[in-house]
């Protein structure tokens, strides 16, 4: 059996089927994923839709009740000693003492992975080199934050798993933790991060994996997702025959309050011949848009309107 | 080799950054010795105070690094999710139960040194009975405090494991015949105070210090129980996160 995931194409994280269940409470139901090398594989759903239990899964700190996971083609249980050499890890709620300092918790971590990583580097790197000697119940939960992801940068990992890295941070630190997260993939290294965070995730992301109600709805390439969800939005001052628009342009249209939306096409073609029909029948056209939608908008009507 | 080291340093800051920590390691057994080796309210069985107070004074110390000390620093380690976040890097289980281990040898080594220096300013002779058995007392009362501090530690909630340690400190203290003697406790407290880790820790010390042991091979036998079932129990029932 092949230990690693080396060749290209191997998928760095192999999530198969997926169960678990915690007594009566089934947290993940039949999950299937790949994270990929080089790329930031974003997990996103609300709280409680299955995502820390799933990466706790991959981590090694949770057993699974059925199905497999591997990463980089070990076992995260019974080969944690091998995988936690190659991983790095941050947690939802920090796993730093309060009375450590900045400096210390890192050169620390740097000894425990013994890859030469230099702490200071780390430290500069996510922007707290002013606050070396400060304690981490000093810092304010940006820093905090980017304190957790600095340990896991210690592992100079192969894969990186982030639970929620930007929550409770500000713009100026998002941006740096989001800078971070795309360089660190730019070296190969397969960054899985879980996020409720939607414009987070959007900017963030290569591939995405949407959760609700502990079962995958969407599962791929940010841009494939999108795709698949083209929209021209418009408004207009003058009644029309909406199911005569419908038929003519052989796309459905929604009437969303003050605003339409012909789902599935911004095709150019389409767009040209809803102007001519517009025009023909007199009525204007007001804050036309046409696109993808926004991720934010694809997660609503995946999770409000149940899975696709 | 050097992840221990990392480990053990980690440890040894920790504790020496906490001001109740070190007061309790440190600052209680050394007040108790000089405070009851200078005023004359102890029964001391025949023996100079501070020869009566030493064995006990030092399963005092024993049992606030072994089991208050470890045990609060590993609860709030666990509520924090210390534990959890370094079972994510190589560190392993092994390495950091040795790491923590060997904390508390050095942290132990300390405090004996200093409250045996204590006890020879106040009028000891420096002669130990039987430093074998000494060695062999505070190996096995390690064990035993370790034990149960990580139990606690492992199972309760950190605040709760913080009252409950010190609660049973005070309980060790007073039942377990490290100040005063067992038989001046009503009989039915002198049967508990036998079976006590403390009580026995304290006779065996006794033993080997100044060769007083008042119940000599029942105390070992006790202290030996403890010594084997307290980690055991720990180890059954410690939950890292």
């Amino acid at each position: 059996m092949s230990t690693t995931a080396t060749t290209t194409g191997d998928a760095a994280v192999q999530v198969d089927q997926l169960v678990m269940r915690y007594g009566s409470v089934t947290a993940v139901e039949q999950v299937s994923f790949n994270a990929h090398a080089g790329r930031v594989t974003v997990i996103l759903g609300p709280n409680g839709a299955g995502k820390t239990s799933t990466i706790e899964a991959c981590e090694g700190f949770r057993s699974v009740t059925a199905g497999s996971v591997r990463v980089l083609g070990l076992d995260p249980q019974r080969d944690r000693k091998q995988l936690n050499k190659r991983i790095g890890v941050m947690l939802q709620d920090g796993g730093i003492y309060p009375t450590a300092r900045v400096g210390e918790v890192v050169a620390h971590y740097c000894s425990l992975y013994g890859k030469g990583v230099v702490a200071t580097e780390v430290i500069k790197t996510v922007g707290l080199e002013h606050r070396t000697k400060s304690t981490w119940k000093k810092l304010s939960g940006g820093e905090q934050q980017r304190l957790s992801l600095a340990l896991a940068l210690t592992a100079r990992p192969e894969v990186a798993f982030l639970d929620e890295p930007t929550s409770g941070v500000d713009v100026n630190g998002r941006d740096m933790i989001r800078a971070v997260i795309k360089n660190l993939a730019s070296t190969g290294c397969a960054v899985v991060l879980a996020t409720h965070e939607l414009d987070e995730a959007e900017r963030c992301a290569d591939d995405v994996v949407i959760f609700h109600q502990a079962k995958i709805v969407a599962n791929g390439s940010l841009e494939s997702i999108r795709s698949q969800s083209y929209e021209i939005r418009f408004r207009s001052g003058i009644a029309f025959d909406v199911a005569a628009l419908a038929k003519y342009l052989d796309f459905p249209i929604q009437n969303m309050g003050d605003e339409y939306v012909i789902t599935g096409t911004a095709d150019a073609a389409v767009i040209g011949k809803f102007s001519e029909w517009m025009s023909f029948h007199g009525a204007d056209i007001r804050d036309l848009r046409a696109g993808a939608q926004r991720l934010e908008d694809i997660f609503r009507r995946l999770t409000t309107g149940g899975a696709q | 080799m050097s992840i221990l080291f990392a480990q053990l340093r980690s440890e040894i800051r920790v504790i020496a950054r906490n001001a109740e920590q070190l007061l309790v390691i440190i600052g209680i057994p050394a007040a108790l010795l000089i405070f009851f080796s200078q005023v004359d309210v102890l029964p001391t069985n025949g023996q100079t105070p501070i020869d009566f107070l030493l064995p006990g004074i030092f399963a005092l110390a024993i049992m606030s690094t072994a089991m208050v000390s470890l045990g609060i620093a590993t609860g709030f380690e666990r509520s924090y999710s210390v534990l959890k976040r370094l079972g994510a890097t190589p560190l392993g289980a092994g390495r950091l139960i040795l790491a923590k281990s060997l904390a508390v040898v050095l942290i132990e080594i300390l405090q004996l040194v200093v409250l045996y220096a204590i006890a020879v300013m106040l009028g000891k002779e420096a002669d130990i009975a039987n430093v074998a058995l000494l060695v062999a007392a505070i190996f096995a009362g390690t064990l035993a405090f370790a034990g149960i501090g990580l139990l606690m530690a492992g199972t309760l909630r950190a605040e709760i494991n913080l009252a409950a340690q010190n609660g049973l400190y005070l309980l060790l203290l007073l039942l377990g015949g490290v100040i005063f003697p067992l038989d001046e406790l009503p009989e039915p407290l002198q049967n508990v105070g036998k079976l006590l880790p403390s009580g026995a820790l304290a006779d065996v010390l006794r033993g080997a210090i100044t060769d007083t042991a008042a119940y000599g091979q029942t105390s070992w036998i006790v202290l030996a129980c403890w010594a084997v079932l307290a980690p055991l129990t720990a180890t059954k029932f410690f939950r890292w996160n």
